[in-house]
């Protein structure tokens, strides 16, 4: 996030795109809800199923999946035209605006609205609002990443907040909400294939003699390496002979899993650290038992980038072992001593040679949290970027059109899947699926259907179905309901034994390389046809 | 905001305009009781155990409700505050089962720890009492309203933190009782589970049930920590006794979550120990995984690395970092990929 939670409550007006807040960080939501019941805040929400905040929302635009850059550009578009610009902001601080405006034109709300299935008139509403708030934040989450246009959803809304100069204030800001406890220190820690910590790239000779000097070693790669959907495809090809797994079930979570099966098995070599026997760790030729977060010291870097401790309530079942213990014993058995792997240590380590976290120590951590960049010892953390200049100078305006989704409904395949997660489970399910109470409330999956759609296929709720794609089928529970629209069905993808992501596809974002989990082309089987379908 | 000068219990106190009495006596260490009140809410004023005398008003004020004004004279321990009080804790456990020794809330109740402040060991004051059923409708959330006081926070928590509003007050007079509408169990209601109301709760009339008997506060020891789930960093505080966490809170207007927690912050911690948890490293072996020591599996992990390494190079090898593991962790895991292999064939899930 540019900004913090604490500025949500201070903003005027707030676009939620791409995130079903109140269920996948309900705490964010807390926030976002008391700023519309307190402050007036407007809340302009985009998006195609029927969550929670609509009840809380202004405006409420029901794109069709995979449209989200036709419909930011089509409110810039009316900012544009209605004169709702900043631009004091667009001269002092940005650039490349020419050409993005000239772009802006082929975008009249009335032909937006013929690609995204939203009233022209409420574009129209929506870009007054933001644009005429003091001070406008944008949240956004996987709903605007997981395309094949990631990228580009995401430069459009850092060309929306530019155009009306809602970044580097109080209040403003483009924030992404990450979905994993640390996903954010993960990146921050270099855990990419083309940076060292702080985002330090790997091609960088400079950084690469400033890392080999402190780690003792004659020489770092220099080439970036495969991204996780290239690895997977790497394994699938004979490329990657061996694979080291820690604390991840790629099998449930990856697109297209019957591919990743079939890498995994093609992989000489696959070593698995986890906590329990995951759906991966069955591949695995060597299972390492690992500790999970009350068993262990370290840090999370939430999604704010406020860095915060975690400590040790219990000890850990059995032999399993603390991860760093584990990563140290195979790197010296490597070869490579990496020394005191105790936590507060390797944050000394990782505090000098990361600048934006120079400043952070346990000690300091010990009272609360801080909020990088934290550049030196007493420096007190940033809760908003951005503020006088931007990493690169000026901000780049991005001439960005609107491009389809990888797959589009046809005759054989006439239904829209978008996947996401349920309040009360997580992830591929491995901790949440193990908890009763849990299990209780939500016993098992089911696909969403739109009354419309259920009709058509003589369904009332409650029935088995087929749901199958290009690449899988699964067998589910339906669940009819208007919170999904005409067209469009929705899957959760916790659940094993009926994983959504047998259903998804490969295709990735030309750039971030991050999948298209929000837009797959299905059909719907139900009846005595459900046995023709080999389901997963 | 202006600042002001006021005297509370004739200690002259600098305070801001917008502070109400009990805040801006708080700030300054003087504590008010109250029973009502909580630091996520608005202000209620309904249990009027903070009443606090001030000079020049006609009668007594309630603290939590009144904001400060300059020149204000505050007195909130008077003989008089001490009477009214004690009488106001009379009448609430005349209708209260004093069941302390097996109550899940005793030692982390506001009602006890008031009738213990007070003195009272019985109430004089004998009538009818009410006999509800206890409801547990639910995995999660138990109700026992024979122990409400009416102090309205569980409405007002799920209504104003949020936004939710399962509960409101039903019937009137002595059978009013916060109730979900039509008196639906709680699963059948919009309840998100989330044990705000739970966590706001000043007696045991709410609490939850998968930490039933599994320890009081004074038996576990409390670990501040980070919250695993999602990105939002909520501050939790684990409950532990005899080595097994048995419950977790959140420190109230603490961290970015302010003492509010989700269904999966609050009661998602049944996985810590479940015996599914993986206890010894696993080998392949005939096509079997079986257990082995932590030499054998290391060695094998090491060896394996370093045969593709030999065979076919560095970038032969793919590391999968978490971002369910910690900063520690994945730094080390990303100087293993590139310091002890030599490749930048690092990634994780954050696509995902």
């Amino acid at each position: 996030m540019t900004n913090s939670f604490d500025d949500l409550e201070k903003a005027d007006c707030i676009l939620v795109i791409g995130s079903n807040t109140t269920e996948n960080h309900p705490i964010t939501g807390i926030r976002i809800k008391r700023a519309v019941m307190k402050n007036n805040c407007t809340l302009i929400l985009a998006e195609p199923r029927h969550i929670r905040l609509c009840y809380y929302a202004s405006i409420w635009m029901r794109q069709r999946p995979g449209t989200d850059v036709a419909l930011l550009n089509g409110m810039m578009h009316v900012i544009l035209e209605e004169e709702l610009a900043d631009e004091e902001f667009i001269k002092e601080r940005t650039e490349g605006f020419e050409e993005f405006k000239e772009m802006i034109k082929d975008y009249p709300p009335e032909k937006v609205s013929e690609i995204t299935g939203v009233d022209a008139d409420t574009i129209r509403e929506a870009a007054r609002a933001y644009a005429s708030a003091k001070s406008a934040a944008i949240v956004y989450s996987m709903g605007i990443t997981q395309h094949v246009t990631g990228v580009d959803n995401v430069l459009s809304l850092a060309n929306l907040a530019m155009l009306t100069g809602n970044i580097g204030r109080e209040g403003t800001g483009v924030n992404p909400l990450r979905g994993q406890n640390n996903v954010q220190g993960a990146c921050d820690m270099g855990g990419l294939p083309n940076v060292f910590p702080g985002y330090q790239p790997v091609d960088n000779p400079e950084v690469r003699k400033k890392f080999e000097k402190a780690w003792g070693v004659d020489y770092l790669p220099g080439a970036p390496g495969l991204t996780l959907m290239e690895m997977m495809e790497g394994a699938y090809k004979g490329k990657i002979k061996a694979m080291y797994i820690m604390g991840e079930n790629p099998i449930l979570s990856d697109p297209d899993i019957q591919h990743v099966k079939e890498a995994m098995e093609k992989l000489e070599f696959l070593v698995v650290q986890d906590i329990y026997l995951t759906e991966t760790a069955e591949y695995a030729d060597v299972v390492l038992p690992a500790t999970c977060f009350a068993e262990k010291e370290g840090t999370f870097t939430n999604t704010e980038r406020r860095v915060q401790r975690v400590r040790k309530a219990v000890s850990p079942p059995g032999q399993a072992r603390e991860d760093s213990w584990i990563v140290a014993e195979i790197s010296r058995r490597l070869g490579y001593d990496m020394g005191d792997v105790e936590a507060s240590a390797v944050m000394k380590e990782i505090a000098s040679l990361t600048p934006s976290y120079a400043g952070i120590s346990y000690q300091r951590l010990e009272e609360k949290g801080i909020q990088w960049p934290c550049t030196s010892e007493d420096h007190p953390g940033t809760p908003i970027l951005h503020t006088e200049k931007f990493t690169r100078g000026k901000g780049l305006f991005h001439a960005v059109a609107y491009r389809p989704p990888a797959e589009e409904v046809d005759d054989e395949f006439p239904l829209l899947l978008t996947t996401g997660r349920l309040l009360t489970h997580y992830h591929t399910g491995t901790m949440t699926r193990r908890i009763e109470p849990f299990n209780q409330l939500v016993p098992h999956n089911r696909v969403w259907i739109n009354p419309r759609d259920a009709e058509q296929y003589g369904l009332s709720g409650g029935e088995e179905v087929v749901v199958e794609s290009r690449r899988g089928a699964i067998r589910l529970e339906a669940r009819v309901t208007d919170f999904v629209p005409p067209g469009v069905l929705f899957i959760p993808f916790h659940f094993a034994e009926s994983p959504a992501n047998a259903l998804t596809g490969t295709a990735l974002d030309p750039v971030a390389k991050i999948p298209e989990f929000k837009v797959s082309a299905v059909r719907l089987v139900v009846g005595k046809e459900m046995k023709k379908i080999s389901v997963v | 905001m202006e600042e002001i000068k006021i005297n509370i219990n004739g200690r002259d106190i600098v305070t801001s305009a917008d502070r109400t009495i009990m805040e801006a006596a708080r700030d300054h260490g003087i504590e008010i009781p109250n029973l009502c009140y909580e630091e996520r809410l608005e202000p209620y004023g309904s249990c009027r155990i903070c009443l606090v005398e001030v000079e020049g008003a006609r009668g007594l004020l309630p603290s939590c409700y009144t904001r400060v004004t300059e020149g204000m004279v505050i007195r909130t321990n008077t003989d008089e505050l001490h009477r009214i009080r004690k009488t106001i804790i009379e009448l609430l456990l005349s209708d209260h089962p004093v069941d302390c020794m097996t109550c899940e809330r005793a030692g982390n109740c506001k009602l006890q720890d008031l009738a213990y402040e007070y003195g009272v060991k019985k109430s004089p004051f004998e009538g009818e009492v009410h006999v509800y059923d206890i409801l547990a409708d639910n995995p999660l959330i138990e109700r026992d309203y024979n122990k409400c006081v009416l102090c309205g926070r569980c409405i007002r928590i799920c209504r104003e933190v949020q936004g939710v509003g399962v509960y409101d007050f039903v019937n009137r007079g002595f059978k009013a009782v916060p109730g979900t509408p039509y008196g639906k169990p709680l699963q059948e209601t919009p309840c998100e589970f989330c044990g705000q109301c739970v966590s706001t709760c000043p007696t045991g009339a709410i609490t939850s049930i998968p930490s039933k008997g599994k320890g009081r506060i004074w038996q576990v020891e409390k670990v501040r920590t980070t919250c695993t789930y999602c990105g939002c960093g909520c501050q939790i505080d684990l409950h532990v006794r005899e080595g097994k966490v048995v419950e977790v809170s959140s420190p109230v207007m603490v961290g970015p979550g302010e003492g509010n927690l989700c269904v999966k912050g609050r009661y998602g911690y049944g996985f810590i120990d479940h015996p599914d948890r993986l206890t010894s490293p696993l080998i392949r072996k005939k096509g079997k995984l079986v257990e082995a020591s932590w030499e054998e599996a290391l060695d094998l992990v090491a060896r394996s690395i370093r045969k593709a390494v030999d065979t076919s190079g560095p970038d032969s090898v793919a590391f999968l970092t978490s971002a369910r593991c910690t900063n520690e962790e994945n730094y080390l895991m990303q100087k293993l990929a590139r310091a002890a292999v030599g490749t930048n064939n690092i990634d994780h899930c954050a696509r995902l």
